[in-house]
């Protein structure tokens, strides 16, 4: 791993609406196979792409939410939500269908700092 | 230094194709190296043949293509991406090829700085 560069995936945008957040679980699930240091950051509407009962039925897309569970079997276990987007919509942590780290809008700014490399959808 | 940009926005209705465009033209002046270009999301538009701007516009297609032609830029559309859209060889412009994420990864891992441009 010590060759590996740290992307750092920063999901902005509400899970349905537009496709950005289903394609940039697909990125990241293809990082993963890459052997790379892989993070994902949820800020403004993006913490409810993590949002537990997701039911989609009524707008005929596909509930892809699970798939957050399965990141866990794919060594992605570095989740971060900023606190100030996921107070401003009333969620707390226990609203999320995995484990996140609760950053602040400064921290969070930090440790994309440390990243070699920012994708952001 | 060596440059990887990602586009994902369609071409005429935003901006971002343009902005990417313009800096990889400005980088490339500058003596920087833009090894690839990989096209995401609604981005992979950029990569139709059948775009038919009015003639007093731009043609956002072909300038890509002649980019490419003219430095070594290698242009990537996200396979998954594209097919959900339509776009496939048979509607693909000259100077872009068809591949997978892996290239979107691999550019992050070999470019010195990897430039989104989209929402």
């Amino acid at each position: 791993m010590s060759d590996a560069k740290k992307f750092m995936f920063v999901n902005r945008k509400a899970p349905y609406g537009t496709i950005y957040a289903l394609e940039s679980l697909e990125v990241v699930l293809i990082t993963a196979a890459f052997d790379q240091d892989v993070s994902l950051a949820f800020l403004d509407d993006g913490v409810y792409q993590l949002k537990k009962g997701q039911q989609t039925k009524g707008i005929e897309t596909k509930n892809f939410s699970p798939a957050y569970r399965a990141l866990e079997d794919y060594d992605i276990e570095k989740l971060y939500v900023e606190k100030e987007a996921m107070v401003a919509r009333g969620l707390t942590e226990e609203d999320f269908l995995v484990p996140v780290t609760v950053l602040s809008r400064a921290e969070m700014g930090k440790l994309m700092d440390e990243q070699d490399v920012v994708l952001s959808f | 230094m060596k440059f990887g940009i990602v586009v994902n926005e369609g071409p005429y209705q935003h901006q971002a194709s343009d902005s990417a465009y313009l800096f990889a033209k400005a980088a490339i002046e500058k003596g920087h190296e833009v090894w690839r270009v990989f096209f995401y999301h609604d981005g992979v538009n950029n990569a139709s043949r059948l775009t038919e701007p009015p003639q007093d516009d731009r043609h956002i297609v072909n300038r890509w293509a002649k980019l490419a032609e003219e430095h070594k830029v290698d242009l990537v559309v996200c396979v998954a991406a594209a097919l959900r859209r339509g776009i496939k060889e048979e509607n693909l412009a000259q100077g872009f090829r068809i591949s997978g994420l892996g290239q979107l990864v691999e550019a992050g891992i070999k470019c010195d700085r990897l430039v989104t441009f989209g929402d």
